[in-house]
């Protein structure tokens, strides 16, 4: 009699999460991790349904758009993350007394550009596109992890293919590459800018 | 939505170079040419020319030519006449921008040629094509750096938490009272351990030991070898004193007695005749 009374107890202490408290778990977890966590990192962790993790998630980012706080959550890299709002930068700044962190040069982010939307890419076809050398821009990308060596070409001389890194989505907070505008939009872009 | 465009404002704001002067000058990589407060001599703000494909879309804006209809010649003079400016700054060309002249002088003379009259009339390309369509792209990716550039103003101005103590960097705090009697046990633990290796490292060389069989045997004038050998304490040891007293009778220090057969062995000092 007392065995299965004990098999039902531990069951139920697995199992008996309830709604509220599954989004609060979920939310202290996106809070403590150090880099976006996933949805599926999350409920391997507390061992519960992927999608009663996935909709937790998606009433937690409801309040935080309601609530007119100080906070955002927000989705990056493949995971979740809690963030501060950018509108605020300065008084954070103040606080942490951090300048702005040093930014990459413009022959950096035309290089960076080029092998987001071409990825991947050697050498030679960033030289093609940017009309210039890049070596010490490719360096300053492989330096700051932004990009990263994806194997080599089967061509001649077998050069090196670049691609971005997780880091670059971080960096630049994107969802995920697909998030990037499509290249063929800066066309009229380009073309009206001047 | 008030915050997308809050968030809009911020991003605005920092991609003007004049407001913000750590900011890449993105949008106003531009030469300007002004005339000098007398008017005489003329000022050169070179702008950041990334390239030849920079200095000719430059050159093309600035006349507002058609880029799908570019004026070789005239292109061409201005591009020559921008190096020399260059050269006469002592600036240093690079390459590129040679080769790029090179190009669009033989592009010039191509203009220039008759067209092919029994060349089929479908198959003549604009030999513009190829210079317009890399200018088009190179455009494209400009514009794209601009977007990536501002897209990092706005993330550099998002903060995440500061790092707790689980974090990589300071992994060791998170430790107890308890941890740290165990890692004190263990310390002891080691302590006791490392006086034990002492004494099995305390080991006899074969010098030490051939100096040792030379005094017993000079001092007791004969010497049981199994006396000898009883002293020893490790197996090592008394691998080294059996090599010892062979080494010692090699060298015709002391000579080897076994009176009877299986009896005991003695050594005695060979006095050097």
């Amino acid at each position: 009699m007392e065995v299965p009374a004990e098999e039902e107890s531990a069951i139920e202490g697995r199992r008996e999460i309830s709604e509220p408290e599954l989004r609060a778990i979920v939310e202290s977890l996106i809070f403590v991790a150090e880099e976006p966590v996933s949805a599926k990192t999350i409920a391997e962790v507390i061992d519960v349904d992927r999608a009663a993790v996935e909709s937790a998630i998606q009433d937690l980012e409801k309040d935080y758009q309601a609530r007119p706080g100080g906070l955002q959550l927000r989705e990056i890299a493949g995971g979740w993350q809690i963030a501060t709002r950018p509108e605020h930068h300065e008084h954070i700044r103040a606080y942490l007394k951090s300048k702005p962190s040093a930014k990459l040069s413009l022959a950096s982010l035309e290089t960076l550009a080029v092998i987001a939307y071409r990825q991947p890419v050697t050498v030679p076809e960033i030289l093609e596109i940017r009309g210039v050398q890049s070596p010490s821009a490719i360096k300053t990308l492989l330096d700051k992890r932004l990009i990263v060596a994806k194997g080599r070409k089967e061509t001649v001389g077998r050069p090196m293919m670049y691609g971005t890194s997780k880091e670059f989505l971080i960096q630049f907070g994107l969802k995920d590459l697909t998030e990037l505008p499509s290249i063929e939009d800066f066309q009229d872009l380009a073309g009206g800018a001047e | 939505m008030e915050d997308t465009s809050q968030a809009l404002e911020t991003e605005k704001t920092a991609s003007q170079p004049a407001e913000a002067p750590q900011a890449i000058n993105v949008a106003g990589a531009q030469p300007q040419i002004a005339p000098d407060h007398d008017g005489d001599q003329l000022k050169i703000t070179l702008g950041e020319f990334e390239g030849p494909l920079d200095l000719l879309l430059y050159l093309i804006r600035q006349d507002q030519i058609n880029i799908y209809d570019i004026p070789v010649a005239r292109i061409t003079d201005e591009y020559l006449r921008y190096l020399t400016l260059m050269k006469e700054l002592d600036l240093a060309v690079a390459g590129d921008f040679l080769v790029m002249a090179a190009q669009l002088i033989d592009l010039k003379s191509r203009m220039l040629l008759p067209r092919d009259p029994l060349a089929e009339t479908e198959e003549v390309l604009d030999p513009r094509t190829d210079l317009v369509n890399r200018l088009l792209e190179h455009e494209k990716f400009k514009a794209a750096a601009q977007m990536l550039w501002s897209r990092a103003t706005v993330e550099h101005a998002v903060f995440k938490r500061a790092e707790i103590e689980t974090d990589k960097n300071n992994p060791e705090v998170a430790v107890g009272l308890f941890d740290l009697l165990k890692v004190f046990q263990q310390i002891l633990a080691r302590h006791k351990e490392e006086i034990l290796m002492e004494i099995e490292r305390e080991e006899v060389t074969m010098a030490e030991m051939i100096e040792r069989l030379r005094n017993m045997v000079r001092s007791a004038g004969e010497l049981n070898l199994i006396t000898f050998f009883e002293q020893a304490r490790s197996r090592r040891e008394l691998v080294v004193a059996f090599l010892s007293v062979l080494e010692l009778v090699r060298l015709n220090e002391i000579s080897l007695r076994q009176r009877e057969t299986f009896g005991e062995i003695t050594a005695t000092g060979v006095s050097p005749a």
